[in-house]
């Protein structure tokens, strides 16, 4: 790939999804909610040049270019398990950097503890935005608490297969955060603020009895309207594809659980 | 309606009525083949069986419209397909079998547990199983002699039951999605108007000063 990467411990070493699947089967709002229709739209998205505003409570705010970002990182090769909260998931080698990285560069203060994010806001360039019944409110944000963000398998991802993001995975920046629903990966990332209270979220903001701050990957409790026990991996068994378990916080448990030590589950979903 | 002569339908195009109904049946259930076919040759995308599933709700839905949209389009606009309302009705029957055999047998792999947990804990479930088991009287009693046997009354009062119907599919297709995408909104928005017509039919009549003599099964 024209991506220079180095192997990671953290990635999986189960299948990865074939490329056609992982950049053809995209939920992506902004330009559409078929599952095809980020793949035939998002092109219009103009990724280059891009910059990342990072402001709010940090010693250091900046505007980062992507490039600098990728110019001044080693790239880590990350093959993540991604459990979407539709009931399917798949097996994707990213390519990025930690979260945690940029985050010390512009060093929190000590009254920062959440990170909120947010895509970039392009009705010229993003379909799903100038429809007169927006399916979401616009733009699209998502946070995290500041333990969450550090956490080491927390990533900005650049690429994937080796390879620049495709603008339907969220070119050219984005947020993977393996144990979480796929609606927390935050794709086309414009700013990243430090907070002192918990930022709004899209989906939250949308339906909050279906969508929570937290969205951990856990089958032990269900969307209000689905069941999460279970997840169809994608590109396996095609029509007659077998259902397998999902584990809770995505099989990452032994990494983020401390994370949630004390906390009920069920009520920060 | 039924297979009599084309004179029994005199205001249907001539050239319609000569073609031959297992022709048309044909043509219903070639969405069907095709959508099979590509699954086997795995040609539907990156989750197959989804789209397998939900495509064929989709054509059931879209012959449920159908079916309730002969009588308006008989009053409103003199188009008469009567005839083919019984086709339309059983093409939304095969299809929501079908779609519900792909939710049984592929979707949960005939996994009991989990299908009755969906049907107890689920809605979107509980109404699409439900509108499924409301099909299926109207589908055994779609024969001439089924018709016969019941007498016209009583049989139109039962296949007032494809309302309940078209009510249920809808809001199984509102409640399996995330957000208000369009789709499912403008299929419930085709179903109210069609009900809603009827529905108001039926009041401006009761109003009416004068009695109607002909009182006709919608």
């Amino acid at each position: 790939g024209s991506l220079a990467t180095v192997k990671s411990p953290f990635s999986t070493d189960e299948k990865p999804t074939s490329l056609q699947d992982v950049t053809s089967y995209n939920n992506y709002y902004e330009f559409g909610v078929d599952k095809g229709a980020p793949a035939a739209h998002a092109h219009t998205l103009r990724t280059s040049p891009w910059t990342v505003k990072v402001d709010g409570l940090v010693a250091r705010p900046a505007e980062f270019s992507v490039e600098d970002l990728i110019k001044g990182s080693t790239l880590e090769e990350r093959i993540y398990r991604m459990r979407c909260v539709e009931g399917w998931s798949m097996v994707v080698p990213w390519d990025g950097f930690p979260l945690a990285d940029l985050i010390k560069r512009v060093e929190p203060l000590g009254s920062a503890k959440y990170v909120a994010f947010e895509t970039a806001y392009r009705p010229e360039e993003m379909p799903g935005l100038q429809s007169m019944f927006p399916v979401l409110e616009w733009p699209y944000v998502e946070g995290l608490r500041l333990d969450e963000a550090m956490h080491p398998l927390t990533i900005l991802a650049v690429g994937l297969y080796g390879e620049r993001l495709p603008n339907q995975n969220g070119a050219p920046i984005r947020l993977v955060v393996p144990w979480k629903y796929g609606f927390k990966g935050i794709k086309s990332i414009a700013r990243i603020s430090f907070v002192e209270k918990q930022p709004e979220t899209s989906w939250n903001r949308q339906a909050p009895d279906e969508y929570g701050f937290y969205a951990n990957v856990n089958p032990n409790v269900d969307h209000p309207r689905w069941s999460q026990k279970t997840e169809r991996r994608i590109g396996e068994g095609g029509l007659f594809v077998k259902r397998r378990p999902t584990l809770l916080f995505n099989g990452y448990a032994e990494e983020v659980a401390q994370l949630y030590s004390g906390m009920d589950l069920r009520k920060f979903y | 309606m039924d297979a009599r002569s084309p004179k029994a339908a005199p205001r249907t195009a001539p050239a319609a009525a000569r073609v031959p109904m297992i022709a048309l049946y044909a043509v219903g259930l070639a969405p069907a083949a095709w959508l099979f076919y590509q699954g086997v040759n795995d040609n539907l995308g990156a989750d197959p069986m989804r789209y397998l599933e939900q495509s064929l709700g989709l054509w059931a839905l879209r012959f449920l419209v159908a079916t309730l949209a002969v009588t308006p389009l008989r009053q409103l606009a003199g188009i008469n397909l009567l005839r083919y309302r019984r086709l339309l009705g059983l093409l939304c029957f095969y299809y929501a079998a079908l779609h519900w055999t792909t939710y049984l047998v592929l979707d949960q792999g005939l996994d009991l547990e989990a299908i009755w947990a969906d049907l107890v804990k689920r809605p979107y479930i509980t109404i699409g199983m439900a509108t499924f088991l409301v099909l299926v009287p109207l589908a055994a009693t779609s024969s001439n002699a089924a018709i016969r046997r019941l007498g016209g009354k009583a049989w139109a009062r039962l296949h007032r039951l494809v309302y309940a119907a078209a009510i249920g599919a809808v809001l199984h297709f509102l409640l399996v999605v995330k957000s208000w995408p369009p789709e499912p909104l403008v299929y419930a928005a085709i179903v109210l108007a069609l009900l809603g017509y009827r529905l108001g039919r039926s009041v401006l009549r009761r109003l009416a000063p004068k009695p109607e003599p002909r009182r006709r099964a919608a």
